[in-house]
């Protein structure tokens, strides 16, 4: 008794109370981590194929995604195998019980297909067919002379993406001329200018378009003559058009080399590609995109706006009622669930600011919106807003933190007030405003529900930087990681197939979050070293 | 002695904060191009009457006045004269070092670059004899880019003493600028004071007796807010007028 009494007087206790807190923080954060590594590191590893021949007859080529106790024969086990072939099978994955397996191997001719469409496909190549020419798969040359023709067919599909985004700029005028003109005939606003206008902008995209399309028929022609045909594990014939090959995989013939190969590639894929297949596929190229644009935006519109309030509520306001009224409300503001800041964000910019610009400057489009719709500057200003509360306090420390014999010093010297704060107190609190800065990245970059209802979505045809003048669109929708990561994990399809594309786009977020704030720390702490051996 | 011209004058100042008087009617004249040391015991309001001079009580909450305070003998709250323009013409140390988180160089040319001087050449000048004159130009004429920050305490001080000569002023305040310092720090400090006072009017807040003894040439005792005796240092400190003086000197309370 006496010994645990002197356990807790010393303070034994205490330290390993606090040091178990301590770890139990480290291994929920080191847990998240792992989880999440483990299973986004492993998802684009190539994995060996298995042809498996099942007691009722069937044989089944695909991958092994697991296992785990038969729920209805106990003792047993089942596999879960990834048999692709979504055009045929219908569904990407089965469940396979060990016992009705008579016999597996894993066959060394055996080749997934990553196509644009339907997803993998698992088969044995049959055959290359280009035109009339056909390389048999026997043909030691097959493999060089299919990425060839996939080099070819992507040069086509680049050339066909092009095509098309010059046919959707020579409809744009008529499209707007068709939006105004139905606009201004629910108006009641004479409309024989207009559509003689838009009579003579169809004229102009019809001349436009004509060689455009001419040329788009061709290639898609030439797109089609080029075609790989596999034979599933059942032994049915399937064509697949080597337009839509993403890559080819010999997975049980590759080293460590091919595969790492591979692996990379199919990183890079996910990095640099647009989703596909309703984002269960492809990249997050435009979510990556969207959520540093916005997180870039939010950060533009909250640090001058945090800083110059807490530069009032600091420097120039007395200590009174209403500046403690002030400082209340900023620390309620940052108690505000996020989802209250969406609805307001969405009454007041979308509808209210977004509505009136509508109004004022594209009224001749009305009621089609323009701002008055989400888009990436309402997100960006409402998740500013949620934010604003971390950088004032962090402001209001920095400041709070510069010595008075500094100012007092400037002061001296014959600076003004405003030249004292300008050249010596904010310069001496830059620390303090990034340290803000850092947290309202890291909170706004995670930050989901606000931007479901100010202009995130879970497609977004055009990424709101591009070459069309003004270049930056910010009344363009938007797509984000967060979101993303809700979207392919619960709103998917394909719950299944997308689930190792969530943690993988975690593993994204969470790298972005912590770029972001790397950035802002070495920046903090390389003003701060110049600020090191300040008196105070 | 008494005949060279006063560059600093108070005519039956009192002042205070708030409820409490520091100063009783002081009236004390500070000649011009010479050390003037004022002494006295804690709170006697040796730093509250040195402030008077380039106003910067004004800052600090109740502040109040009564009498004039002239500088080169014209009113410093004359409207005419701007608070920024009269600190120009009197620089101020502190006590502590209080260097800004800049470069030695942005440091020392603040004031002239806040006074709107665009001029490389003036500047550089500006530069070098500033930092000539607070004794500190060897130290530091390599690393003139270097923070301020970066250097150690007394050639902090030193730095901001090159700081407030650098707008030319006519006089300088000296508030205890050696109270953070150890010995030799102080002593490079003295002999940049000893330097300075052939260019500038130096008035100097300071505990150390034997400080005011070897800087100063003219001494000022103040105690509980009034001025007690004035005159040669050497005559100060060899023979008091005053026992009150006498007693202070000696050591005998204070």
């Amino acid at each position: 008794m006496s010994s645990l009494r002197r356990f807790v007087a010393e303070g034994s206790a205490q330290r390993w109370l606090t040091a178990s807190a301590v770890l139990v923080s480290l291994a929920m954060i080191a847990g998240l981590v792992l989880v999440v590594v483990q299973v986004a590191g492993g998802f684009f590893w190539p994995r060996p194929l298995f042809e498996l021949q099942l007691a009722d007859g069937t044989v089944l080529l695909g991958e092994e995604w697991g296992k785990e106790p038969d729920p209805a024969s106990p003792g047993n086990v089942r596999t879960r195998i990834k048999v692709g072939n979504r055009d045929i099978e219908g569904a990407d994955y089965r469940w396979v019980r060990s016992s009705d397996i008579q016999a597996m191997r894993t066959p060394p001719d055996a080749w997934l297909v990553e196509r644009r469409e339907y997803g993998s496909f698992f088969g044995f190549p049959v055959r290359l067919e280009v035109g009339s020419e056909q390389v048999p798969a026997a043909d030691a040359g097959l493999r060089a002379r299919l990425a060839a023709e996939i080099a070819v067919t992507e040069r086509l599909r680049r050339e066909e993406k092009d095509i098309v985004t010059r046919l959707e700029a020579a409809h744009r005028p008529v499209a707007k001329l068709q939006t105004r003109l139905s606009s201004a005939a629910l108006r009641g606003a004479p409309t024989e200018a207009l559509k003689a206008e838009l009579e003579a902008a169809s004229r102009r995209e019809a001349e436009l378009a004509g060689p455009l399309l001419e040329r788009l028929v061709a290639v898609r022609d030439q797109e089609g003559r080029s075609r790989l045909v596999l034979r599933t594990a059942s032994g049915a014939e399937r064509a697949v058009r080597t337009a839509d090959i993403v890559r080819t995989v010999p997975a049980n013939q590759l080293a460590f080399g091919g595969k790492l190969a591979v692996y990379a590639s199919r990183w890079w894929e996910f990095l640099s590609a647009e989703p596909r297949e309703a984002n269960t596929e492809g990249g997050i190229l435009p979510a990556i995109f969207g959520t540093a644009l916005m997180v870039l935006l939010m950060t533009v519109a909250v640090v001058p706006l945090g800083v110059v309030t807490a530069v009032y509520l600091n420097e120039y306001a007395r200590d009174n009622a209403f500046t403690a009224a002030v400082r209340l409300a900023l620390a309620n503001l940052a108690g505000v669930p996020s989802i209250v800041f969406g609805a307001f964000g969405l009454a007041f910019f979308v509808y209210a600011v977004g509505g009136s610009i509508d109004r004022f400057f594209f009224s001749d489009v009305l009621p089609t919106p323009t701002f008055g719709t989400g888009g990436i500057l309402w997100a960006a200003l409402t998740l500013a807003l949620l934010t604003l509360p971390v950088v004032v306090v962090a402001t209001e420390e920095g400041l709070q933190s510069v010595p008075q014999a500094v100012r007092d010093g400037a002061r001296a010297l014959g600076a003004t007030r405003w030249q004292t704060l300008r050249r010596v107190v904010l310069p001496y609190a830059t620390p303090g405003i990034l340290t803000g800065t850092i947290l309202a990245i890291a909170r706004g970059a995670g930050e989901v529900a606000p931007l479901m209802l100010t202009g995130v979505v879970k497609l977004a045809p055009s990424l709101p930087l591009d070459r069309t003048w003004p270049f930056l669109h910010l009344e363009r929708k938007f797509m984000h990681l967060g979101f993303h990561i809700y979207d392919v994990g619960f709103q998917s399809p394909n719950v299944e197939a997308a689930k190792p594309m969530v943690y993988a786009t975690v593993l994204v977020l969470l790298v972005l979050v912590v770029v972001l704030n790397l950035a802002a720390i070495l920046l903090r702490n390389r003003l701060r070293k110049r600020l090191r051996g300040a008196v105070v | 002695m008494s005949a060279a011209p006063s560059a600093l004058e108070t005519r039956n100042l009192y002042a205070g904060f708030g409820d409490t008087e520091v100063l009783r009617g002081i009236t004390l004249a500070v000649p011009a191009r010479r050390v003037t040391a004022l002494i006295g015991p804690s709170g006697c309001g040796k730093s509250t009457l040195l402030r008077c001079f380039n106003r910067m009580n004004d800052h600090l909450a109740g502040f109040f006045r009564r009498g004039a305070v002239l500088v080169e003998g014209r009113d410093v709250y004359d409207p005419a004269w701007s608070l920024e323009a009269l600190r120009f013409g009197v620089g101020m140390v502190f006590q502590k070092p209080n260097p800004f988180p800049l470069s030695i160089r942005d440091n020392v040319l603040f004031g002239p670059t806040l006074a709107g001087v665009k001029d490389r050449t003036a500047l550089e000048e500006t530069l070098v004899v500033s930092l000539q004159r607070a004794n500190l130009w060897d130290e530091v004429k390599d690393a003139l880019g270097r923070s301020a920050l970066q250097l150690s305490g007394g050639q902090q001080q030193r730095l901001c003493i090159a700081r407030a000569l650098a707008s030319s002023p006519d006089a300088l305040l000296l508030d205890e600028p050696a109270s953070a310092l150890d010995p030799i720090a102080t002593a490079k400090l003295e002999e940049a004071v000893l330097e300075l006072a052939q260019h500038v009017t130096v008035l100097l807040v300071t505990h150390n007796l034997q400080q005011a003894a070897r800087v100063a040439s003219r001494t000022a005792f103040l105690y509980l807010g009034a001025l007690v005796e004035e005159g040669d240092t050497a005559e100060l400190f060899s023979a008091p007028r005053e026992k009150l003086t006498e007693e202070y000197i000696t050591g005998r309370f204070g």
